[in-house]
């Protein structure tokens, strides 16, 4: 049951000039597509990544054993560049 | 205008002034006086116009940008005109009561610097004494407030060997990440270079103690490792991703340089903020469009495939080394002048350790 959350110096960006949403951190800007943008606006620091997998995939009505990987992956990548905290 | 991408990154040298001597200092042989600094109210302006350009981090550096009575303030207007604002700094002068202002003002990360591991080797390359106890008591002020922290290990010849150590020292201060940046060669660092030059076991060992804490599942910072390049077969990407590609340096004077070190660069003429909008400067000005694409390059760049890895390499190192900053940087081995980065380093190899000049901070 991990719960992902920013840690302090992460913080998602509204990028008006790129038109997208931008994960930025210490030497870090990551430029979000649509996917990444969709699961890091869930990241509250309430759901875990189960929780987040299972409303994305009622969101886009998507099967659940499609998006909880991709969730899981993208999720636990972040987390090993320590972008995010998995508490 | 359109093939030109946005910048992504500021880096606005608040001020030279510093209490600080390293002689490795990336600021210019010539540097700013305080009286010629930019006011705050300017620099305000500067982070709105490079936001509206496209930039997302703001990187405040010197000289020490505590030196700057306003650093609060500025912190302040950068995260209202949409920055990210990243810190560098040595940590001297910086009390609990301003590292409080700062936090309040939304300050988002601090970047420490470490000139060695213990205050004997840290205090004599800074040529500040009491400097690395006042590190040590800042980085606890930082922990304390839960601050994002990086360790900025700037390497060389005299304390690259103690690199298990400062990266021990950086878990233990809490940071989330060290950049390890073996010093490169340029103004006050090329002045200093056989002093400061590394031996290829060294660099060697680094690269090893690098690799193996990046690969251990437990490691939990995160390594950015910069090896010094002299060494190496090919050249480092000009500013990642090419001149005029991806950021720009502001001095404390207002003068907008594509690279840190570009100010050798004697034949460009810098534009300024004060009398010039960055706009203009980005897309438009001779000095940020000298260098862009390939257009510029001769051979062996020119039929390279690997122009669109490294861009022709650093040009301000071409300049330095070969005096023509067109010329293909001559760390690669495919370079006409390769033998004057071989012969650099087999004189470092034959002198062994030497002494070095101070940076002398202006007034």
């Amino acid at each position: 049951m991990s719960v992902p959350v920013l840690p302090r110096g992460v913080r998602l960006h509204d990028d008006r000039v790129r038109n997208c949403k931008v994960l930025l951190g210490p030497e870090r800007a990551l430029i979000l597509d649509e996917t990444g943008t969709a699961i890091l606006a869930a990241v509250d620091g309430r759901r875990s990544i189960d929780q987040i997998a299972a409303d994305l995939a009622q969101r886009y009505s998507a099967p659940l054993e499609a998006v909880r990987p991709d969730v899981t992956n993208f999720l636990g990548d972040l987390a090993k560049r320590r972008l995010v905290d998995l508490v | 205008m359109s093939d030109i991408p946005a910048p992504i990154a500021l880096l606005a040298e608040l001020t030279h002034r510093c209490p600080l001597s390293c002689p490795y200092c990336s600021n210019p042989l010539e540097m700013v006086r305080g009286a010629q600094e930019l006011p705050t109210e300017v620099w305000a302006d500067v982070f709105a116009q490079a936001a509206a350009l496209g930039v997302l981090q703001l990187h405040l550096s010197g000289g020490e940008p505590a030196a700057r009575r306003d650093l609060p303030e500025l912190v302040k207007a950068a995260r209202e005109a949409g920055l990210y604002v990243n810190l560098i700094t040595s940590g001297i002068g910086l009390t609990p009561a301003r590292l409080d202002a700062l936090e309040a003002a939304g300050l988002d990360h601090v970047q420490l610097s470490l000139q060695g591991v213990n205050a004997q080797s840290a205090d004599k390359i800074g040529g500040y004494k009491g400097g690395f106890d006042r590190k040590m008591g800042l980085a606890g002020l930082i922990a304390e407030r839960g601050l994002a922290l990086t360790i900025n290990a700037v390497m060389h010849r005299s304390n690259l060997d103690d690199l298990p150590r400062m990266i021990e020292m950086a878990r233990e201060l809490g940071a989330r990440r060290i950049e390890i940046a073996c010093v490169q060669f340029y103004g006050w660092a090329l002045k200093n270079r056989a002093a400061l030059q590394p031996t290829r076991a060294q660099v060697d060992e680094a690269k090893a103690i690098v690799a193996s804490a990046r690969a251990d599942p437990a490691e939990r910072l995160v390594i950015d490792f910069v090896p010094p390049d002299y060494y190496a077969d090919y050249p480092k990407a000009c500013m990642g991703g090419g001149w005029g590609s991806t950021g720009l340096n502001i001095a404390p004077d207002g003068t907008v340089l594509p690279c840190h070190a570009a100010q050798t660069m004697t034949h460009l003429q810098f534009p300024n903020v004060q009398t010039t909008p960055l706009r203009e400067i980005w897309y438009g000005s001779a000095a940020f469009n000298a260098y862009r694409g390939d257009d510029w390059m001769a051979e062996p760049c020119r039929s390279c495939p690997r122009k669109a890895v490294d861009h022709g390499g650093c040009r301000c190192q071409a300049l330095a080394l070969t005096g023509d900053a067109a010329a293909t940087d001559p760390v690669c081995r495919k370079s006409p002048d390769r033998a004057k980065v071989d012969a650099l380093l087999a004189e470092g190899d034959a002198k062994g350790p030497a002494d070095w000049a101070y940076r002398i901070s202006p007034v």
